[in-house]
């Protein structure tokens, strides 16, 4: 008994070191051959927003399987927060990766550092690469060559309830000021809360550091920049949004609350992307779909912008099943497939010939997100891109929540920014 | 510490032998050595016990040494060895010596959340253990549809962890959850659970003691059973009142059970990964992070994903919890249990 105890001990510690290692056991079987008819099967990690945008996802993918009998096509829908991670999970132990992963923006350099992804230079994938718009296509290329291809473009605006607006007499705000006043009037006039901002995901937090002229850092000076004066101004901003009453927010879930307040008519506005359309026209405030409306995210003190984002199709470099997946990558990039997407979800396609297409031309949605992707803030395309969120999240959650100041959090963030990069400012 | 067990097993019986041949009177000249004749009395007992030593050795022993050597380099997801199809990437991360454990020690994320971790500890397992306590009292008398109570007690044992917290994730909800709607019917204003620090922190603890008490309750119960309901039948003749009774009869008599419960729960709270990562993922901010998630956040959830700093903490948390059962055991000890 008297060594059970410290065996005990040691086992429970140890029970740390066992944490999960995700590995989804689904590997293509019988590669294709080089020549002649495509064959086996072709994993594809979607992320879309499951409940709306995965059913016509799955429908596509699966059309796949209609041009080449002989594939199988394997759709699994893994949310969008958890991608990343199980991406890399999976892709390092070599075990369970999908064939083709949609990756966010972001994550390609990342991955394509890592050495997680199969160079597309050159193969069947990347068909009429000119066509593509150019700020979707520059987050595909890492070390002169080409890791992915731009499936879906998009950025942010106001989502407004039009309904809410007229009943309080209010317009859209054109800048963070108007935004507290309308806020406020709304607030009065319905009850009803103005803003939902989300307190989890600072990508959220972008056009309001943008707005205030501000950036996460400076990539052609090698400069960290979240810590200036911009970035103590926009987290000041975004605190006295939720202190004021002008918005709310939530740490924990934010996704899910900010969907469901705003499609039954709890808050009036949210800032939100293209990718949310679908979903939020399932609230029963938007049964009429003309109740939505769509403006422009609110300008700060210095500029107005929201982040450009999207997603593109990569394959990954240990599929077993190269020449499918690539055949796959440029069936969902197509023309045709975008003008679908488009038409029944409302998301941008990347392809410039796309956008003469019958459904895209009458979208009022792409019609309103067209120019506003096209004058959206582009991030650095560095490997480092996508890790600057996690420093980030946790400082501007703790401001919100009052647990630290705006100065000590954009100091907190920036200094595991310049940990991050190796030798910047 | 390891180390140190497996010495004192070979000189026990090292020791064994010489006494056992001192008796016989035996006394032959060249004494073979030590480990040959443990080998040769105790043979069996070896080959009984090498198929659990080489598992453990496989499935704790290699992890263990891998860690503490990750430890001491600066090993990240992006210099580690690694062969993604026709990618083959070498391993290029250095030896560092302890330079890990100086910066941890040193800086302050380590110890605010070591200081987080114990607050959460000491109250969790105080509660679950009071809570515990009483309950297995009241259950242990003889009241009407008693084991129907004890099946309900028991039940949040029986769900799975992950279900459970999900579950109070939907009461929590500040918007839609059903604690804010009963608040708001009756007046109150909504709490923001999961969203003030503070509250999180409650919030946790109390999902942790829901989730715990059951496992209290019943090893107490158990204890309660074993204690001689003739002891009390005295104490009662003597005059002696209720509180007597359990201060004197019931704690005393459950000892043995609750020294060994509360070690356990220690040790179990202390490493609790899914209810904080589930509930609130360390959030808001880092408020409820303890140590596990934390290094479980540098392992899996940053990226470049840090194995070395990862490492550093796990090994830190195997210290702390070896140094804290040692001492537990030392305090038993001085108080007279058998451990």
């Amino acid at each position: 008994m008297r060594r059970g105890i410290t065996a005990t001990a040691l086992v429970a510690a140890l029970a740390l070191a066992a944490t999960a290692c995700g590995s989804d056991d689904d590997k293509s079987d019988s590669p294709s051959k080089g020549s002649g008819e495509l064959s086996g099967t072709v994993t594809w990690w979607d992320t879309s927003t499951a409940g709306s945008e995965d059913k016509v996802f799955k429908k596509i993918a699966e059309g796949f399987e209609k041009e080449h009998p002989k594939v199988d096509v394997k759709y699994v829908n893994v949310p969008f927060g958890d991608a990343q991670n199980k991406f890399k999970n999976a892709a390092q132990s070599g075990a369970g990766a999908p064939d083709v992963i949609r990756s966010e923006v972001a994550w390609t350099p990342e991955f394509a550092d890592l050495g997680y992804l199969a160079p597309l230079d050159g193969t069947p994938a990347l068909q009429k690469e000119s066509d593509f718009l150019k700020q979707a296509a520059a987050s595909t290329k890492y070390n002169g060559k080409t890791f992915a291809v731009p499936q879906v473009i998009d950025s942010m605006g106001i989502f407004y309830n039009k309904k809410i607006f007229k009943e309080a007499g209010v317009e859209v705000p054109k800048s963070v000021d108007e935004l507290k006043t309308v806020s406020k009037k709304i607030k009065d006039k319905t009850g009803k809360t103005g803003l939902y901002l989300r307190g989890d995901d600072a990508y959220w937090f972008l056009s309001f550091l943008y707005g205030e002229g501000g950036d996460m850092v400076d990539a052609a000076d090698k400069k960290v920049t979240i810590d200036n004066a911009a970035g103590v101004k926009a987290m000041t901003v975004v605190k006295d949004l939720v202190d004021s009453g002008a918005a709310k927010t939530d740490a924990t879930d934010g996704w899910e609350n900010m969907q469901s307040s705003f499609k039954d008519g709890k808050v009036a506005m949210m800032i939100n992307g293209p990718w949310a359309v679908a979903d939020t026209y399932t609230g029963k405030e938007f049964k009429d779909k003309a109740n939505l409306g769509v403006a422009p995210v609110p300008a700060g003190s210095a500029a107005q912008g929201a982040p450009q984002g999207g997603h593109n199709l990569a394959v990954y470099a240990g599929s077993k099943n190269l020449e499918a997946s690539y055949a796959f990558v440029d069936y969902m990039t197509s023309v045709k497939t975008q003008a679908q997407v488009t038409k029944e979800l409302n998301l941008l396609p990347t392809r410039t010939s796309a956008y003469a297409e019958e459904p895209v031309v009458d979208n009022e949605i792409v019609g309103f997100f067209k120019p506003v992707v096209e004058s959206a803030v582009e991030r650095p395309w560095i490997p480092e891109t996508g890790s600057l969120f996690a420093p980030l999240v946790t400082e501007y959650t703790k401001v919100l929540t009052g647990q630290t100041s705006p100065e000590k959090a954009v100091k907190t963030t920036g200094d595991s920014y310049r940990k991050l990069l190796d030798g910047w400012k | 510490m390891a180390v140190h067990t497996s010495q004192s097993v070979a000189k026990a019986a090292g020791d064994d032998i010489v006494a056992r041949g001192r008796s016989r009177g035996t006394g032959n000249p060249p004494p073979p050595s030590r480990l040959r004749r443990a080998l040769s009395t105790h043979w069996y007992a070896w080959t009984m016990v090498a198929p659990v030593v080489i598992v453990i050795g496989v499935i704790i022993g290699y992890p263990l040494v891998r860690g503490i050597y990750l430890s001491l380099t600066d090993a990240t997801e992006r210099n580690v060895e690694r062969s993604i199809g026709v990618n083959h990437i070498p391993a290029t991360y250095k030896f560092v010596g302890a330079d890990n454990y100086t910066d941890v020690l040193t800086g302050n994320e380590f110890l605010g959340t070591l200081g987080w971790t114990l607050v959460w500890t000491v109250s969790c397992v105080a509660i679950t253990f009071g809570l515990g306590m009483a309950l297995a009292n009241i259950l242990n008398r003889r009241i009407a549809g008693r084991s129907a109570y004890r099946m309900a007690l028991i039940l949040p044992w029986a769900i799975p962890g992950f279900v459970s917290v999900f579950a109070w994730r939907f009461l929590y909800n500040e918007d839609r959850g059903l604690l804010n709607k009963i608040l708001s019917g009756a007046g109150f204003d909504g709490i923001p659970w999961l969203n003030d620090p503070t509250w999180a922190k409650i919030s946790v603890i109390a999902v942790n003691v829901w989730l715990g008490v059951p496992f209290m309750m019943v090893a107490l119960l158990g204890g309660l059973q074993s204690i001689a309901g003739e002891q009390y039948e005295a104490a009662e003749m003597d005059g002696a009142t209720a509180w007597q009774r359990f201060c004197h009869i019931t704690l005393p008599g459950l000892r043995p059970v609750s020294t060994t419960v509360i070690l356990l729960s220690t040790i179990w709270t202390f490493n609790m990964f899914p209810v904080i990562f589930l509930l609130t993922g360390g959030g808001p901010g880092d408020a409820t992070q303890i140590l596990v998630t934390q290094a479980y956040k540098f392992s899996f959830e940053i990226s470049p994903r840090d194995f070395a700093l990862s490492s550093t903490w796990g090994v830190l948390i195997l210290v702390l919890l070896m140094v804290f059962a040692a001492v537990y055991r030392r305090v038993l000890r001085t108080q007279g249990d058998d451990w």
